[in-house]
């Protein structure tokens, strides 16, 4: 008898994959992590493991384009004497003039003003030029203090108290010397070309206790005028958001581990943090715990891409989201026309993240003022407020298909999850069942 | 002269009051008598107003000052004169951590002693301690002066970059990237001006040894890992 020896294909290893593979020669090369923009790239748990159930005989919807959804939100309603009022929820989060190029924070100001909405500086101070472009102003106050001062503290609309970043919990940040120009090392008192480091803890309080004081100083500095806002990272979102309140915020800005840095490292983008579809629950439960739910507004940012993200994020109690990336992408990062320029950075369009280099084709993460000159700040707003009004249109579909005349009006009982994870972290039934994994006790 | 009597009137009268003046305003001189450890006692002062505390301060007085003078008959607690802009405070007796916490400008003088973290991340204020300064201290320190007529605790100065840090008595320890700085004319020169304006008259400038940054780190290299 013949016997045939059949060839056995080989074999990659599924824990040292081509990626891991490449990233221990790199390491090993050059002696120094690998630091990127971006969040995760990892696959999570995402909102895309939620569906929306529509309306049904129990459930009565409203006449698409022709009845009333209400998207309208204020922010800031427990303490301050000037709430922001908005006309969508979809807010811009902060990132830094530093970071991004003056014409790309100046896009962003134009976008988010035609869209109704706010926008929110970064980890560098406040420019005339965003200043400018934004009706609505939300002025972050880091642990650097990069370009903090008094009078751009009142002549924002809200002021951030930045605790920490989905990207990053617990990590500072760090702008690299290529990136420090002349301007953006004067804004922050530094010489310029230097490795400009972010600190990862605010220098002059330490807990919640302090954070009370804190914003004490701050309400009285500015007159009690400006909400006051709380942003953490998705770490311990219950007990994070049930201190912020007893701190004294007015908004709460919860930030998931898809939430975008402009520079850290890639093993802690990828391994610290939760994901933001487990931070939301948690989150409203504290503050529904405090009574505070809808008095002390929750803003979800972190991987919101779409009206459904949105819609399901206001489902599940947010007041509000915020988007970094996509608004990156919606005024031309990463855009194909520029192939050829990534491909010669050695990455490809989609991919591109090494934001900290300075060299983005698109002129957005830059300060080459030849790179940045290519970004027209009033076209691209333009791109944004269509993203943000072509957003907020599908969240409207999508509540009114569940009957409700109000995006705040959307609700748990709307939802159904896709997978056991999904279930479990936002607490949502498996979809054709009554039942999530905690409920009952099993 | 307007009185505040903390213990009476609402702090935030106080403050209001300060926010309110404008350039040419009539009242340019305030007390406030009863602190009795308020925080945020005359935070944000915007004008040339001189304020006067008698007795001790809680968390952040002064802070964010731009232009005013402000002196405190008495102790400072956290943070006091944080993020300073312009302008002069004066604290009689000690201050707690984090004194002159990120200031940008102006001239903070403590009498006494300052704890832990004293012009942590300054960005320009100059910083005169009658006293001495606890541990970590000109922590990343951008730049701008402290003068420390006493000693220093731990790793002063650690990942320092350009503030200039003159130390009269001992240092326990010098951070990362810390190191002693020759002493050269100029430095004398800005030392003897901080002294006379912090109304230390019985020290000379040359008692000092002077500290700044080894600059090893303002690029990463892979190869000073083990200084952080």
């Amino acid at each position: 008898m013949s016997y045939h020896n059949p060839f056995t294909p080989p074999r990659k290893s599924a824990t040292f994959d081509d990626h891991t593979l490449a990233e221990i020669r790199r390491a090993a090369a050059t002696g120094i992590y690998d630091i990127r923009g971006g969040g995760t790239k990892r696959k999570v748990p995402h909102f895309d493991d939620l569906l929306f159930l529509g309306a049904s005989i129990s459930r009565y919807p409203l006449e698409g384009y022709r009845e009333k959804c209400d998207t309208s939100v204020v922010l800031g309603t427990r303490f301050a004497k000037n709430p922001i009022h908005l006309k969508t929820p979809i807010t811009i989060a902060g990132m830094s003039f530093g970071a991004l190029s003056g014409n790309a924070k100046e896009a962003l100001g134009r976008g988010a003003t035609l869209a109704g909405t706010s926008t929110t500086t970064g980890d560098g101070g406040m420019t005339d030029e965003e200043r400018g472009h934004s009706q609505t102003l939300v002025y972050q106050y880091l642990p650097s203090r990069y370009g903090m001062n008094p009078k751009d503290l009142r002549r924002a609309d809200a002021i951030e108290i930045v605790v920490g970043q989905g990207a990053k919990p617990g990590g500072g940040g760090m702008l690299l010397g290529q990136k420090i120009s002349d301007r953006v090392a004067n804004m922050r008192n530094l010489p310029t070309g230097i490795d400009q480091r972010s600190a990862c803890r605010h220098p002059d309080w330490t807990g919640p206790d302090d954070l009370e004081i804190k914003i004490n100083e701050l309400r009285e500095i500015t007159d009690w005028e400006k909400p006051i806002y709380i942003k953490v990272g998705g770490a311990r979102p219950y007990y994070d958001t049930a201190l912020a309140v007893k701190a004294g915020a007015d908004v709460v800005v919860l930030d998931g581990m898809q939430g975008g840095t402009a520079a850290t490292q890639d093993v802690f983008i990828e391994n610290v943090g939760m994901p933001t579809l487990a931070c939301i629950r948690p989150a409203v439960q504290a503050l529904q715990d405090l009574g505070m739910h809808r008095k002390v507004q929750l803003i979800v940012s972190g991987g919101i891409r779409s009206g459904a993200d949105v819609a399901k994020a206001l489902a599940l109690g947010a007041d509000a989201v915020a988007i970094g990336t996509a608004a990156l992408v919606a005024i031309g990062d990463n855009d194909p026309k520029w192939e050829d320029e990534y491909q010669k950075l050695g990455t490809t369009a989609g991919a591109y993240d090494d934001w900290h280099e300075g060299k983005d084709p698109a002129g957005i993460t830059t300060q080459d003022p030849e790179l940045a000159a290519r970004l027209d700040p009033v076209a691209a707003g333009r791109r944004l407020a269509n993203y943000l009004k072509v957003m907020t249109l599908e969240a409207q579909t999508i509540a009114r298909a569940c009957g409700k005349n109000r995006l705040h009006n959307l609700e748990p009982e709307d939802l159904c999850a896709l997978t056991m994870e999904a279930a479990a972290m936002a607490q949502i039934p498996l979809a054709g069942t009554s039942w999530y994994p905690g409920k009952g006790g099993f | 002269m307007p009185v505040f009597d903390l213990s009476q009137t609402p702090l935030r009268e106080l403050n209001s009051a300060l926010h309110k003046l404008g350039q040419g305003a009539n009242d340019t001189a305030f007390e406030v008598i009863n602190p009795r450890g308020s925080h945020s006692v005359a935070v944000g002062i915007d004008s040339p107003v001189t304020v006067e505390v008698k007795g001790s301060v809680g968390y952040y007085c002064a802070g964010m000052n731009d232009g005013g003078t402000v002196t405190v008959y008495g102790s400072a607690g956290p943070g006091v004169a944080e993020n300073m802009m312009s302008g002069t405070v004066v604290i009689e007796g000690d201050a707690s951590q984090y004194a002159g916490a990120t200031g940008r400008g102006g001239l903070l003088v403590i009498k006494g002693n300052a704890a832990s973290r004293c012009g942590i991340s300054m960005k320009g204020i100059d910083i005169v301690v009658h006293g001495s300064i606890g541990h970590m201290s000109a922590f990343m320190g951008q730049s701008g002066h402290l003068v420390v007529c006493g000693d220093a605790g731990e790793a002063l100065g650690d990942s320092l970059y350009e503030a200039k840090l003159f130390v009269r008595g001992t240092v326990k320890s010098l951070g990362a990237d810390c190191i002693e700085k020759q002493m050269k004319p100029k430095h004398l020169a800005k030392l003897a001006e901080l002294l006379q304006q912090a109304g230390i008259n019985d020290v000379k400038p040359e008692e000092f040894k002077r500290y700044g940054s080894a600059r090893k780190l303002y690029n990463f290299n892979i190869d000073n890992a083990d200084a952080y």
